[in-house]
């Protein structure tokens, strides 16, 4: 039979052999290893792991996430290292996949769960929107929902029509829902951890297309990290970073726009113009310090989103920035986005999607002849 | 015809399965080892609603009360119908309290269980203590028979909040609005107790009109397949607002769902509480012994309207309601409990003193004009608030203190 799972509070008086057999792995893995290149899919795999050890009330639940181990291998191995009863299969039934994680949440548990798909995680809308982010406002804090939501996002990987959406807007509409996207290997792993240990719910927004970029990372300077941050209550959540210096214009990117927008930044760079690239991390809660900071210093600013640009993530950066930065402007806040159009066809979806010549395009719009 | 979706012969003892498909093992075994029927029988409900009472206050024969073998139910103790009683009269009194505080304008809205006092008072009396309820929005009654404050329970329909008491407090779900959402909810407490090894019974309410929505799909077929100790409990009053329960479903009864799941079935006289204690209190007992989950539709009635904001004129006959009234609730157990000697008129008086304390208690707490502070809207967003929650928080303050400056 399955072994019991405690509560966190429970933890560290009662590790189970699994998880023991699991601590032992992770520790080797990091003497062995050092720095070394692993892929985004690595890091978030990685990052549930060191959770799930961390915390046996940390479980991970979804379609496919079990033997399979997700259908982008995400959840990979977690099943034979913890045992089905941290990592599981479920039927087939998205509210219920969310709708089962509150009831866990409200009962003493961290549940990681995934959809399968951006379009997939629809049917769950009504519990994500009416329950997980309202409870803790509901009950007044009485119940909190620490539940990681992870939602595979975003196309640019030729996936048929229903795989591909940018459904980020939604969720960010929502009070209540804290929004991640990493863009970055480390930040895969820095932000997953920040998630699973945040009380409130995230939408864990990873980018599809770079689940098998690589870099060269760290994990156990992560790892160091990540404690360090606990003990001292601190965190990377909710900051913008600074993906890129420069000084002539801010190129504002999240998730699987940034590396879009560094390459248009290199290619920029090579015609005389610098410049700065701000990695947004986190959608809500919103950084407008860095965002700003970088727009008042460069004067210039465009938006890069993969989602459509109507009353979305973008539009909303656009008008934050111009009520802040409003005197600072050389010219008003471009966007480059995708078009008002369902998520194309793959044959067409490189007309759609934000590419170096359209940013670069933006950037030479914005009144330089002043 | 047997059913045994695992493909195993039944009776026959399934081995541990490396697929984990124990489910249909459990409840063919259940029904094969406990009652001595085949797993159909064990499933499907007996082929009358049970009934213990009728509606005139007569115990009905053992062979009349609906049963069949498996399906036979033993009288709840004097003791239990007793204090089941109180709370019927108590519920009953809440509930008219709680209309007349709505007309009164002292609450924004109440959906009362007038008539459904019986599925109330069962629901909340069929748990033990470290037992989890999740009730909709009609189900004060229940909330408050849980051991919630009166006041707080009626929170919601006040306006001041969208809730009144801790839910992990009292292990009560808050009333929840958007139909069957919160059985999903009952399901992920069972899943996280049964993962820690505890022997807590979920008990999920819904109304007939939400056996329509995904989530009560989503939520039993969730149950089964995992084998978690919930009881659903269906309170089929006829009516969803207005539209009546043929155009929701044409299957033979509601219970009659439980078997698509792989789950026992059972539907009972909704207005009859001893036979509502009787059935749901051995669904609670199967369901902590191990059986996996149950599904109980009782056979009620809304006497009321939907809300004070309908009129159900509209939809139904005058007749029709008449019927019911005939069936009350109270009315039966009070005739049935004074025949048989356990009620006597200071019993009597002494139930209804405590009703009316309770009643009392409604009408102050609700007439106190309790003061409402407008950081609340800030204040639990997130257990931290965003920078910019903050920033519209100081907006806030400064707007008010300047209206109260220009005063």
């Amino acid at each position: 039979m399955s072994p019991t799972v405690t509560t966190s509070s429970e933890v560290h008086g009662n590790v189970s052999a699994a998880t023991a057999r699991a601590a032992a792995k992770a520790a080797a893995t990091a003497e062995s290893t050092g720095p070394q290149t692993i892929t985004l899919a690595k890091a978030l795999n990685t990052a549930m792991a060191d959770a799930m050890h961390a915390d046996s009330s940390v479980l991970v639940f979804g379609e496919d996430v079990g033997m399979l181990g997700g259908v982008f291998r995400i959840t990979d191995g977690l099943t034979k290292t913890f045992g089905e009863s941290r990592c599981f299969d479920t039927p087939l039934a998205e509210s219920g996949i969310v709708g089962m994680a509150v009831g866990m949440a409200m009962n003493g548990m961290r549940p990681v769960i995934e959809m399968q798909f951006d379009a997939f995680a629809y049917p769950a809308f009504e519990q994500i929107v009416s329950h997980v982010a309202k409870m803790h406002n509901r009950t007044k804090g009485a119940v909190k929902l620490p539940i990681v939501i992870r939602v595979p996002y975003a196309g640019g990987i030729g996936g048929v029509e229903h795989h591909c959406d940018s459904s980020e807007s939604y969720y960010a509409h929502t009070a209540g829902l804290k929004v991640f996207t990493p863009a970055t290997v480390a930040d895969g792993y820095r932000m997953l951890r920040e998630a699973i240990d945040s009380d409130d719910p995230v939408m864990f927004m990873e980018p599809k297309k770079l689940y098998w970029s690589k870099d060269l990372v760290d994990l156990e300077g992560l790892r160091a990290e990540h404690a360090a941050n606990t003990e001292r209550g601190t965190s990377s959540g909710g900051r913008a970073t600074v993906a890129r210096p420069g000084t002539d214009a801010t190129l504002i990117a999240y998730g699987p726009s940034v590396p879009t927008a560094l390459a248009a930044a290199a290619a920029a760079a090579e015609e005389g113009r610098s410049l700065e690239v701000i990695d947004v991390r986190s959608i809500v809660p919103f950084d407008d310090e860095t965002v700003c900071a970088s727009v008042r210093k460069t004067g210039r600013a465009v938006v890069i989103a993969e989602a459509h640009g109507f009353a979305s993530v973008s539009s909303e950066i656009v008008a934050r920035v111009q009520e802040r930065c409003f005197h600072y402007l050389a010219a008003p806040i471009r966007r480059v986005t995708g078009f008002d159009v369902p998520y194309p066809a793959p044959k067409l979806e490189h007309y759609y999607l934000p590419g170096v010549d359209r940013i670069l395009d933006a950037v030479d719009d914005l009144q330089w002849e002043d | 015809m047997t059913i045994s979706a695992d493909h195993t012969a039944l009776g026959q003892d399934a081995p541990e399965q490396a697929n984990g498909n124990h489910v249909t093992e459990g409840a063919a075994a259940e029904a094969v080892r406990k009652f001595g029927i085949t797993v159909e029988d064990y499933m499907l409900p007996a082929r009358h609603q049970i009934q213990m009472v009728d509606q005139d206050g007569t115990l009905n024969p053992h062979t009349e009360q609906g049963a069949q073998p498996g399906h036979e139910y033993a009288l709840p103790g004097d003791a239990e119908l007793l204090a089941a009683y109180e709370q019927l009269v108590v519920g009953r009194r809440v509930n008219d309290q709680n209309s007349a505080l709505v007309r009164q304008g002292r609450m924004a809205v109440y959906p009362s269980s007038h008539g459904q006092e019986a599925c109330q008072v069962a629901a909340a009396l069929c748990l033990a203590d470290g037992d989890w309820i999740f009730p909709t929005y009609r189900d004060s009654v229940a909330v408050m028979a849980r051991g919630v404050d009166p006041v707080q329970t009626m929170t919601l329909f006040r306006g001041d909040w969208h809730s009144g008491y801790d839910p992990t407090k009292h292990k009560v779900g808050i009333q929840c609005t958007p139909l069957t959402t919160q059985l999903l909810h009952a399901v992920g407490v069972a899943h996280a107790a049964k993962l820690r090894g505890e022997d807590t019974v979920v008990l999920a309410m819904c109304g007939d009109g939400a056996t329509s929505e995904g989530d009560f799909h989503e939520a039993l077929n969730f149950a089964a397949v995992f084998h978690l100790p919930v009881v659903f409990f269906v309170q089929n009053n006829q009516y969803a607002i207005s539209v009546p329960l043929a155009h929701q479903s044409v299957a033979p009864s509601l219970a009659h769902k439980a078997v698509g799941y792989g789950m026992a079935g059972e539907r009972v006289d909704g207005n009859d509480v001893v036979a509502l204690l009787a059935v749901l209190g051995r669904a609670v007992k199967l369901a902590r012994e191990g059986s996996g989950p149950l599904l109980v539709e009782a056979h009620t009635y809304r006497m009321q309207a939907h809300t004070n904001a309908d009129d159900a004129t509209r939809y139904r006959q005058d007749s029709e309601v008449a019927q019911w009234v005939a069936r009350d609730p109270l009315k039966r157990m009070q005739t049935y409990l004074t025949d048989r000697g356990l009620l006597d008129d200071d019993g009597a008086a002494r139930i209804a003193e405590k009703a009316e304390a309770v009643a009392t208690q409604l009408r102050e707490g609700l007439g106190e004009d309790v003061p409402v502070d407008p950081q609340d809207l800030f204040r639990y967003v997130f257990s931290t608030p965003t920078p910019q929650l903050k920033e519209q928080s100081a907006m806030l303050a400064d707007e008010i203190s300047r209206d109260e400056a220009a005063k």
